[in-house]
């Protein structure tokens, strides 16, 4: 008798769960699950939408391999994380070193580098296509010329330097967000170890290098993969400061994400973008493994 | 003693001018957004850059409402961006009661999907997604937008986490009240967890109201665009415009601005939520 009311209650307490559970994840299951191993499945296959789906094992991703336009994707998504990982890195330190100091106004110069980060692209980057404009009357062309006696560069209007320029951009937009994560690491370093450090007679440059640097490497590691993942997802940027006024993207400023974008939507390529897309999951699953086993390390020390 | 002072002196001076820089930087981008504005476009490329207008062309900013459909590309954002951080909140702290607080089979498993798809990016499944959502009729409308904002895994991560902190008895003694488990969300969790719902908050509505390939590939209706696919056509189409682009730029940018200065402090909350151990 008892224990046939305590099977009921546990019941109960079971469907309550599931009541509260339900509304989300009726839609995360359906509309991000499914999507999901639907995309594992259209890798394989080819499909342009309407005729039949016919399954060709791993051609897409051969396929993949040899054509130029991936491979200058891949190659134009890794040079830009090359790039853009280590100098936000830096920029972003930077920022929160000097952030950290009992300064005036320091809320102001937080928010001030933080803005960027959280404002529309599609209004930066018009601004930013103004100031770094091809032609010679652009504010930015006008400083390389009458300050430091340049010549005026092309920008984003040149294959040489539209990466740079997109470099740049991303490193201005999104640098506020990774200082807030290092201020927070610093926030996080004990006085005593600064005060022991002074006393055995170090200086600014030392306590730097032998407290504040060592103390960071879990932020620094976390920013890195955080910052990473980022990078290999990056598409809306080089659509706004590379794409023409079609939106097409040339050869020279081309990634992953806007491949899988073009082959699934302009060409209607389903199977081989979703190959595309595989790859692109490929990487940042290692990318994630990688911060797992980090972080096992450190919380292991 | 005063190698010391002057030593802080000549610190301070680097540091105050660095941060001038930064601002300087940081900063200039906007004011000459404000700037361009109010001028003519032959105005814009004039060497050297008058950076106040002797007469600020204040038209911009009535022309622009009547050049494109501005203010229902506004109107389908706010509508957007309301309805999907509501229901964002609602849902996600809903299930998270359940998977911080109550005992259930199948709760680890269930989570570990939540978990798993963090890491997978959207954009690794967004073709599916689109098609599907065709398949259901829900191509170029709002709803589609909806549905791909609302029922985000990182909402359930965050409030789970935030409830992780509230101690158990709390509910226990609810319990024992005889208060049911609905109550207990309504009435004790929901109005502890006033810091992660900001939190949860301010980024669902700076996502969406920024959101950008997700309406790019499902809005092809003029009249049902967002505020960032619509300037952006604008600007494709009339990209010497500077005057009027800028105008809509800043107009663009002023509730983020509202939201992200009342809100700020949970927004570094957020940012820093799981970032730094110990």
């Amino acid at each position: 008798m008892q224990s046939q009311s305590a099977q009921k209650r546990k019941i109960r307490q079971t469907l309550v769960a599931y009541s509260f559970i339900a509304p989300n994840f009726i839609g995360f299951a359906v509309f991000t699950l499914g999507p999901i191993i639907m995309a594992f499945l259209l890798a394989f296959a080819e499909w342009d939408g309407n005729n039949p789906l016919k399954f060709v094992g791993i051609s897409n991703f051969t396929g993949l391999f040899t054509n130029d336009r991936f491979m200058a994707s891949l190659k134009n998504t890794i040079v830009y994380s090359l790039f853009t990982v280590p100098f936000t890195l830096i920029v972003a330190l930077g920022l929160a070193i000097l952030l950290n100091q009992k300064i005036r106004a320091r809320t102001f110069f937080r928010t001030v580098a933080f803005f960027p980060y959280v404002a529309s692209l599609v209004a930066v980057a018009a601004v930013w296509n103004m100031l770094f404009t091809p032609a010679k009357g652009g504010l930015i062309n006008q400083l390389l010329m009458n300050v430091l006696h340049m010549q005026p560069l092309k920008w984003a209007a040149s294959p040489k330097t539209v990466m740079f320029t997109i470099v740049l951009f991303s490193i201005w937009k999104n640098m506020g967000y990774y200082m807030v994560i290092y201020l927070a690491g610093l926030q996080g370093i004990s006085e005593d170890l600064y005060e022991a450090a002074a006393l055995d007679g170090a200086g600014a440059l030392q306590k730097f290098r032998y407290v504040t640097l060592p103390q960071l490497k879990p932020t620094t590691f976390f920013v890195t993969i955080m910052l990473t993942i980022s990078c290999f997802k990056i598409y809306d940027i080089v659509y706004m400061l590379a794409g023409g006024s079609n939106g097409v993207v040339n050869k020279s400023a081309t990634v992953l994400v806007y491949y899988i974008y073009e082959e699934a939507f302009r060409n209607w390529h389903l199977g081989s973008a979703s190959a595309a897309a595989l790859v692109l999951f490929a990487i940042v699953l290692i990318v994630t493994l990688i911060q797992f086993r980090g972080e096992k390390n450190y919380a292991n020390d | 003693m005063r190698t010391k002072s002057t030593n802080r002196f000549i610190t301070m001076t680097i540091i105050y001018i660095l941060l001038i820089i930064l601002a300087f930087v940081m900063l200039i981008p906007f004011v000459w957004m404000i700037s361009a504005s109010l001028k003519f476009n032959k105005d814009i490329f004039v060497i050297p850059y008058e950076w106040i207008s002797k007469e600020p062309r204040w038209q911009n900013y009535l022309d622009i409402w009547t050049k494109i459909p501005l203010a229902k590309y506004a109107l389908n954002t706010v509508k957007l961006t309301l309805i999907v951080t509501i229901l964002q909140i609602l849902t996600s702290s809903f299930a998270a009661y359940a998977f911080a607080k109550l005992q259930f089979k199948g709760r680890d498993l269930l989570f570990l999907a939540y978990i798993a798809t963090i890491a997978v990016p959207w954009q690794v499944y967004m073709v599916p997604q689109f098609l599907f959502m065709r398949r259901l009729g829900l191509a170029d409308t709002h709803l589609a937008i909806i549905i791909l904002q609302a029922f985000s895994a990182f909402g359930v991560f965050l409030m789970r986490q935030f409830y992780e902190g509230i101690p158990d008895s709390l509910c226990e003694a609810a319990r024992i009240d005889g208060m049911s488990e609905y109550g207990i969300y309504a009435r004790i969790m929901l109005p502890l967890s006033k810091p992660a719902l900001s939190t949860l908050t301010i980024f669902t509505f700076v996502n969406t109201w920024n959101d950008f390939l997700g309406p790019l590939i499902y809005l092809t209706t003029d009249s049902k665009k967002t505020l960032q696919i619509g300037i952006k056509m604008f600007i494709s189409q009339y990209s010497a415009e500077y005057g009027l682009i800028m105008a809509a730029s800043v107009l663009s940018l002023i509730p983020v601005l509202i939201v992200f200065m009342s809100l700020q402090k949970y927004f570094v909350a957020g940012i820093t939520t799981g970032a730094v151990k110990g």
